[in-house]
């Protein structure tokens, strides 16, 4: 985009006395983005947002707001508003108060006041409620508010810090699919950190996976799940078997490992970096094994095998096989696929399985990356 | 069961009651049936308002009733205007054990009598006294200045002895204001004045009322500090009820001056709660 971006960070760094949380980070968000940033807890994500939003100075680096510095500007001047973990409503205001709050602040008058507030409460769904107080809402409703209170600013980008940690799971679910429609509505920026990756994964454009002060992987949710760039995203976007291997053999960018139980594996070696001898950390989707009763079926699979049922975890959808690989003894985790052709699969019964060689995911092991 | 468990929830309440009763209904009964007593003859009584008519007649007591009054709502507020900042900062600015110590630090002054701080005061105050020489010994005085025996050591007095209890109060509501609301007031655009006076004080206003009520009930019915730091001159209320009892032997008087007092200190709190919209429920509940 030949634009400038809503939010760029140069090299943005923080560090606590010894401790780097944040490390040479940088990115852009352009204009009208869903930016999640995905990280465990601790891996410095909230650091960085409470930069962006003002509260803690970066110790070095630069952070532009639409083609602008903002770093000698504080958190009440910065074009950033932010939602806050547990919301941050204020308990003493009604409704009405609480989303016209920061007009008041910006000395607009009374009646307009009235009418930007009725106007963007109906835009989130929640029209008439202006006199109503906080606390007759529902947990789903307070997002909203939530989100009123800073969209009625219209700021350049909307900051979101982990808001939908504290709904239950159903509510999750469907604040998800209304929060990335609210952003479509509003076509505003929003950064959004969670630790929740199905979170990140449904409603982002753009994903940073962050993982102890730096950015592991910046791209879009295909490109995190299917091309992982490093084996920390492997092993933290989604479900994976992980294996460690030794390299045995390669030929033609294909790949031979055996893993310490002494399977033997086969994968792509996109990069070409990989040589006999190297330690590897391999990992396979659960959903990207394919189950059979007829060998027949994976034999052209570049990783077959055949393995004995050690536990069916249902679940649903998300039905997962745990397989004790018949020669080695291996545990491998299989989606169990809801065809009915499994239905009655039972513990102890045994049968055949195979992936596709680049469904292999095959990265250098080196000590501290692979720590997930 | 149910017989039990009535039992033992007399038994538990019966200290409170035994408290109530003896040591505040009774004494006050006692009382207001003493103020009604009219003095006709030697040990000759009739029952009547004649002691709360001479209240209302004589302007001295009515001064003195009225000064008292304005004197410890001043009291109460400087308190406030003080002890506001010293709150806020225990409360949110400082952490662990340096939160801890600032708190003892408020505490340390009651660990001894009223009587030797006030007493330490008057050191201080004193024609002789500490700033006195002081001032002399820097050249801002030619002679000794007497600071004692007026309306500002009163004060002082009254302000230094009540800062505890509205300290406390305020720590413990302004400890429970969540951060994230203060960071979401600047986020919103909201300059520090207006998140003092949007969201603190409201979050803060049960804390407020309960510190006030305390502080404005302690300065009120207060007799050292009045007496030693305003000197005879002081005119507080509480010490026209002393001279009644005990150098007038006029316990009728007294008990009737006791009864106004009550009545105005109740008043002034009514309208203090009113005002500021509180009720006395929510503001105990702290």
């Amino acid at each position: 985009m030949s634009e400038t971006p809503d939010l760029e960070c140069r090299d943005i760094s923080k560090s606590f006395d010894d401790f780097k949380a944040v490390n040479d980070v940088s990115f852009s968000v352009p204009q009208g983005t869903f930016f999640s940033i995905l990280g465990p807890s601790g891996c410095g994500k909230t650091t960085l947002l409470r930069m962006i939003a003002g509260f803690q100075e970066p110790s070095s680096g630069d952070l532009l707001i639409k083609g602008k510095s903002v770093l000698d500007v504080p958190p009440n001047k910065r074009p950033v508003s932010m939602v806050f973990q547990h919301l941050a409503l204020f308990p003493m205001m009604n409704i009405g108060a609480n989303v016209g709050f920061g007009l008041r602040q910006r000395g607009v008058n009374k009646t307009d006041i009235t009418k930007q507030v009725e106007r963007v409460l109906e835009r989130v769904g929640l029209g008439g409620v202006a006199e109503r107080p906080v606390s007759s809402l529902s947990g789903g409703q307070k997002q909203r508010v939530a989100i009123a209170r800073c969209m009625v600013l219209e700021p350049d980008v909307l900051l979101l810090d982990e808001p939908l940690g504290a709904l239950d799971l159903k509510l999750r679910e469907h604040m998800k699919i209304e929060l990335k429609q609210l952003q479509s509505e509003f076509n505003t920026t929003f950064v959004y950190i969670t630790h929740d990756q199905s979170e990140a994964l449904v409603m982002s454009d753009q994903i940073a996976v962050m993982n102890q002060g730096v950015f592991e992987q910046v791209g879009t949710a295909k490109e995190l799940y299917y091309e992982p760039d490093t084996a920390f995203v492997a092993g933290f976007v989604g479900e994976a078997n992980r294996f460690t291997a030794k390299v045995k053999g390669s030929a033609g960018g294909s790949v031979e490992m055996v893993t310490s139980d002494g399977q033997t594996l086969h994968g792509l070696d996109a990069r070409r970096s990989l040589s006999v001898g190297d330690s590897v950390d391999i990992f396979v989707r659960p959903e990207a094994v394919r189950l059979s009763r007829n060998q027949a079926d994976v034999a052209a699979m570049g990783n077959t095998g055949q393995g004995k049922v050690a536990n069916i975890l249902f679940n649903g959808a998300n039905s997962q096989l745990i397989l004790r690989d018949q020669t080695t003894g291996a545990e491998l985790n299989v989606a169990l696929p809801q065809t009915g052709e499994f239905r009655d699969l039972a513990r102890d019964d045994v049968i055949h399985f195979g992936w596709e060689q680049q469904q292999t995911r095959v990265y250098l092991a080196d000590g501290e990356q692979t720590d997930v | 069961m149910s017989d039990r468990s009535k039992l033992t929830f007399w038994l538990l309440l019966a200290p409170l009651l035994i408290w109530l009763l003896t040591l505040i209904i009774l004494p006050h009964v006692g009382m207001f049936l003493v103020s009604l007593r009219e003095k006709v003859g030697v040990r000759e009584y009739e029952t009547g308002f004649a002691n709360y008519a001479v209240f209302f007649n004589e302007p001295l007591y009515w001064n003195t009733f009225a000064r008292t009054a304005y004197m410890s709502i001043a009291a109460t507020l400087l308190t406030l205007l003080i002890g506001f900042p010293i709150a806020y900062y225990i409360a949110k600015l400082t952490r662990g054990r340096s939160k801890t110590t600032l708190f003892l630090m408020c505490l340390i002054p009651f660990w001894v009598s009223e009587l030797v701080r006030t007493f330490g005061w008057m050191i201080l105050l004193r024609e002789t006294g500490v700033f006195s020489n002081l001032l002399q010994y820097v050249g801002l005085a030619s002679g000794p200045v007497e600071m004692l025996y007026n309306d500002a050591a009163i004060m002082t007095g009254l302000v230094y002895t009540s800062m505890l209890f509205m300290v406390v109060p305020l720590v413990t509501t302004l400890d429970s204001l969540d951060d994230s609301l203060i960071e979401a007031g600047y986020d919103l655009g909201a300059s520090g004045f207006a998140i003092l006076r949007e969201i603190v004080i409201p979050h803060a206003m049960p804390g407020i009322v309960s510190g006030c009520i305390v502080v404005f009930m302690l300065s009120l019915g207060n007799y050292l500090t009045p007496i030693l730091l305003g000197g005879k001159d002081s005119l507080w209320f509480t010490g026209l009820i002393y001279s009644q009892f005990i150098t007038r032997f006029n316990w009728e008087l007294g008990s009737a001056f006791g009864f106004l007092l009550l009545g105005l200190s109740s008043l002034i709190v009514f309208v203090g709660l009113k005002l500021s919209r509180q009720s006395l429920g929510k503001t105990m509940a702290q």
